[in-house]
């Protein structure tokens, strides 16, 4: 029993099936692992050991009746960005330390539906601002392998718990690497799903056109059984697509042969360190030689994604923290004088520093005359049309060749995160890998998010089931 | 919901953009539960479009629309009760309105009060609000600026806000234009400026400056995607739209061969065409329908400060239906209009729903056997003999004396008609 936690989801199904052990003695494994470990890596916010136990307790009959779902009694973490109902939701914030949720995001429902048992809340990036989760109100996240290294962020603790083995998998989220940088840094894998796959629904926001909630697990098969729970059209976010969900398991072990792979030409200049060029191109190598066909592609605008999302993420961060005002919920400062030092002194008390810094600067850019805006004297009129216009120029070419190659720019991306231990780069350089990752993030995104694309450039775009297939490939291969 | 935003929009003859978008108002105020407003700035779904109102010396007056754009709500700030501090209402907060923005088109209160008067019987009529203003189900924003007689340039303007009535806009923007006269002629100036109309006093307070510009730092929403409309959606949306209220007006003088003034009062409200034509239909004489709805249940209604709204014409107990079986039984000669009045009555104090039945327990049909008549006739004639003779001598007035001695007889049962016909032919026997 002392190594449950090596197994994979897929694995741990099969053993609860043969009755090898129980989804309580699963579940206390787990509980019993964060208790002794966790105190070093600070992976968990809140641990749920009574209700986990009793929800396991609930599965464990359910499987017995032969009436459970398919993850019956796996346990499972959510990153504390995600409202999960009479538990406090703080997203690592001291605004939010005393919230506790009124009401469960959809994708925790759909996986509560799948039957998961809920661990705990996972550290973060406060309000998922960050990339090493250092910006905790509830301290630094240790990386697992090496302590003198981050875990990577926001989604830290969903990535250093599950490398410790304090989980058998955990939602992230991912704005601008959120999911996939800490993921490549615990060498665990990472999906940042289609923007609109997954409900941003009781998701707290950071920035609403680039948020998406996706999987963290072991592999891309574990991967691939969170995401199945979590795809799906949402009627409370107008901004999920209607698309059939397409069966990401049974595609997890096809052929990889006659994929396309972009290989995008502007990742690999300056900034990248070689072991990380190395590693890529031995990976895209490797799928090559599984059939895969490696295409190189130009997108020319990859300078300005950063520029880009550093102007539209804070813009509307600030814009989405404005509801913590200290009037309803949430931090509240004490004995304030008028409604504006209750504005002032609860933010300015509840909010930690990076998220203050952000909101600044998305505040300046959005401000007449500023970045998103023509000046006083021209017509408000254009301000809107303007603020498209910042993001039409940056992403053109970026969108022709989403919706020529989609997914496989992003493909040759995604495995070789999920093995990053495997190959020996644990530790990658923070910026170059991050900013890589954004590249590729944005373009995604961006092909996906956009409110306009034609039905058949969609079906194209909802390509995580082939970034899965190529994951699950290429580590069958590594083994 | 912007169905009803694209059907007001073909009402009033506006373009419906086909693609519209929403932004974000950012500001902080403690009705602003989530510190912005959702609504749409560039554009808007409804652009341009007129109304035409009728002023009361009959002229008519086209009042050009600027747009309308969806928006939502926010809560609603409560000043009293609270003991000095202010409550906040959050439940309406979010929920989607309907911004309708005139062109400065109004040179009176009066125009004003028609417009907003216009409006509201249009959005009632389409469904796009109940039209409640004391719920707040809408509300107006009264813009006013003056300008000296004979010059072009509009004065600086003030908007009061929260004004929920009819009679309070009127009386908010007289008071404002007054206020306003006298600013200028004591030699101040007008401040752009938000007002409260308060309406236990009577006056308009200010409430917040404008005149150093609030940067509102707008950018589309992005947790909503961009209205996108086909031509064929809008075709849909017109075929399904309801008969507005010029059109209801025209049919119902062309059909039930009404006066206009009639027709405009019983189409003032859906609920109430739809109930004058029901009690037409049941009563089968559309012209007595009108008189009695327009007369007595109008009447009756005011009396106890009822609007003809369709949740109070759903609520009282006099049904259009029951109104027609009485309209119907006046037409059959079955009770007389008087008796009729005493029914009416009876079935609005919900002493009685089935016209029929009371009019039977109490016994109230209408005497019109002759023979039943004839000798009351010729007792009445008996015991006043001098008047009798008055009449045969000419003085054919006391027609009305005879009359009303056998109506009072009979209790009021007797035909009036058939009273006054036997009563001459008796005298003059």
């Amino acid at each position: 029993m002392s190594d449950l936690h090596h197994k994979t989801i897929s694995q741990l199904l099969r053993d609860l099936d043969n009755k090898a052990f129980s989804s309580v003695e699963l579940t206390a494994h787990y509980l019993d692992r964060i208790e002794r470990l966790d105190p070093a890596i600070n992976s968990y916010i809140t641990v749920l050991r009574e209700p986990a136990l009793a929800r396991a307790a609930a599965m464990d009959v359910a499987r017995q009746k032969g009436t459970h779902p398919p993850l019956a009694g796996i346990p499972i973490a959510h990153k504390d960005i995600i409202c999960t109902q009479g538990v406090r939701t703080s997203a690592g914030s001291r605004m939010l330390d005393n919230f506790i949720a009124p009401y469960n995001a959809t994708l925790v429902e759909q996986l509560n539906d799948a039957g998961v048992v809920t661990l705990g809340k996972t550290n973060m990036d406060e309000f998922a601002m960050g990339s090493s989760n250092e910006n905790s109100y509830y301290g630094p996240v240790n990386n697992p392998w090496r302590a003198d290294r981050v875990p990577g962020g926001s989604s830290g603790g969903s990535a250093a718990s599950l490398a410790a083995g304090l989980c058998t998998a955990a939602t992230g989220t991912d704005t601008g690497g959120s999911i996939r940088q800490p993921a490549a840094f615990c060498g665990i894998t990472g999906l940042k799903p289609t923007y609109g796959r997954v409900s941003r629904w009781g998701v707290i926001a950071y920035a609403s056109s680039l948020d998406q909630a996706g999987p963290m697990a072991q592999t891309a098969e574990d991967a691939a059984h969170l995401l199945q729970a979590m795809a799906g059209f949402d009627h409370r976010d107008s901004t999920s697509i209607n698309q059939p969900v397409p069966d990401y398991l049974a595609q997890i072990n096809g052929s990889i042969k006659g994929l396309k792979i972009g290989i995008c030409t502007e990742y690999f200049d300056a900034g990248l360190d070689d072991d990380i060029r190395t590693a890529v191109m031995a990976a895209a190598k490797t799928l090559e030689s599984m059939g895969a066909i490696l295409s190189e592609v130009s997108l020319p605008n990859t300078q300005h994604a950063i520029p880009a999302y550093y102007v539209i993420a804070p813009a509307e961060c600030s814009s989405n923290l404005s509801r913590y005002d200290g009037v309803r919920f949430g931090y509240r400062c004490a004995d304030p004088e008028s409604i504006e030092d209750l504005y002032k002194r609860s933010r300015s008390e509840g909010f930690g520093r990076e998220v203050k810094s952000r909101i600044m600067v998305g505040t300046f850019a959005l401000s007449a005359g500023r970045i998103f805006t023509p000046s006083p004297s021209t017509s408000r009129v254009s301000q809107p049309s303007r603020y498209r216009q910042v993001k039409a120029r940056v992403y053109p070419s970026a969108y022709n060749l989403s919706v020529a190659i989609s997914m496989k720019a992003v493909c040759s991306k995604w495995p070789i995160t999920s093995s990053k231990h495997r190959t020996g780069t644990l530790n990658v350089p923070t910026t170059a890998n991050n900013q890589e990752i954004h590249h590729a993030r944005l373009g995604n995104r961006h092909r996906s998010g956009d409110p306009y694309p034609a039905q058949d450039q969609i079906e194209n775009i909802f390509g995580c089931q082939h970034r899965l297939r190529c994951g699950a490939q290429y580590a069958s291969l590594r083994h | 919901m912007y169905e009803k935003a694209v059907a007001f929009g073909l009402a009033i003859g506006a373009t419906i953009n086909l693609t519209s978008v929403f932004d974000r108002k950012n500001y902080f105020y403690p009705d602003s539960p989530k510190g912005y407003q959702i609504t749409q700035l560039e554009t808007p779904i409804v652009v341009g479009g007129s109304v035409d109102i009728i002023l009361k010396d009959g002229s008519v007056k086209t009042i050009q629309v600027t747009r309308a754009h969806l928006e939502e709500d926010a809560g609603k700030s409560m000043h009293e009760d609270y003991h000095g501090k202010t409550g906040i209402d959050l439940n309406r907060a979010g929920t989607p309105l309907l911004e309708i923005v005139s062109e400065p088109d109004m040179r009176s209160a009066e125009e004003a009060v028609a417009y907003a008067r216009y409006i509201h019987q249009l959005v009632t009529y389409l469904g796009v609000s109940d039209g409640d203003m004391s719920q707040g189900s809408l509300r107006c924003d009264a813009n006013v600026s003056i300008r000296p007689m004979g010059t072009e340039a509009m004065g600086t303007r003030t908007e009061t806000k929260n004004v929920n009535s009819f009679r309070f806009l009127e009386r908010a923007i007289n008071h404002e234009v007054e206020r306003q006269i006298a600013v200028l002629e004591s030699g101040g100036r007008i401040r752009q400026e938000t007002r409260l109309y308060d309406s236990d006093k009577d006056e308009t307070r200010p409430m917040r400056s404008k005149e150093t510009a609030t940067d509102y730092r707008y950018f589309p929403e992005p947790d909503l995607l961009p209205i996108h409309i086909t031509q064929d959606y809008i075709e849909t949306v017109r075929q399904q739209m309801p008969e507005l209220p010029e059109a209801k007006i025209q049919r119902f003088v062309r059909d039930y061969d009404l006066n206009e003034a009639d027709a405009e009062v019983l189409a003032s409200t859906v609920a109430l065409a739809d109930y004058f034509e029901t009690v037409a239909r049941v009563g089968g004489d559309a012209k007595l329908a009108a008189n009695w709805v327009r007369v007595e249940l109008l009447g009756q209604m005011n009396r106890d400060s009822l609007t003809p709204s369709a949740e109070s014409l759903s609520a009282i107990s006099l049904s259009a239906n029951a109104l027609g079986m009485l309209l119907a039984r006046i037409k059959d000669g079955t009770i007389s209009g008087k008796i009729a009045k005493t029914v009416f009555a009876a079935l609005w104090h919900g002493e009685a729903t089935d016209p029929d039945t009371y009019i039977a327990t109490q016994g109230l049909t209408q005497v019109s056997n002759s023979n039943e008549l004839i000798p009351i006739v010729d007792s009445v004639i008996e015991n006043n003999p001098q008047q009798a003779a008055q009449y045969r001598e000419g003085k054919t007035k006391l027609i009305g004396f005879f009359v009303g001695q056998v109506m009072r007889q009979t209790a009021g049962k007797a035909n009036p008609q058939q009273v006054s016909d036997l009563v001459q032919q008796r005298l003059l026997d």
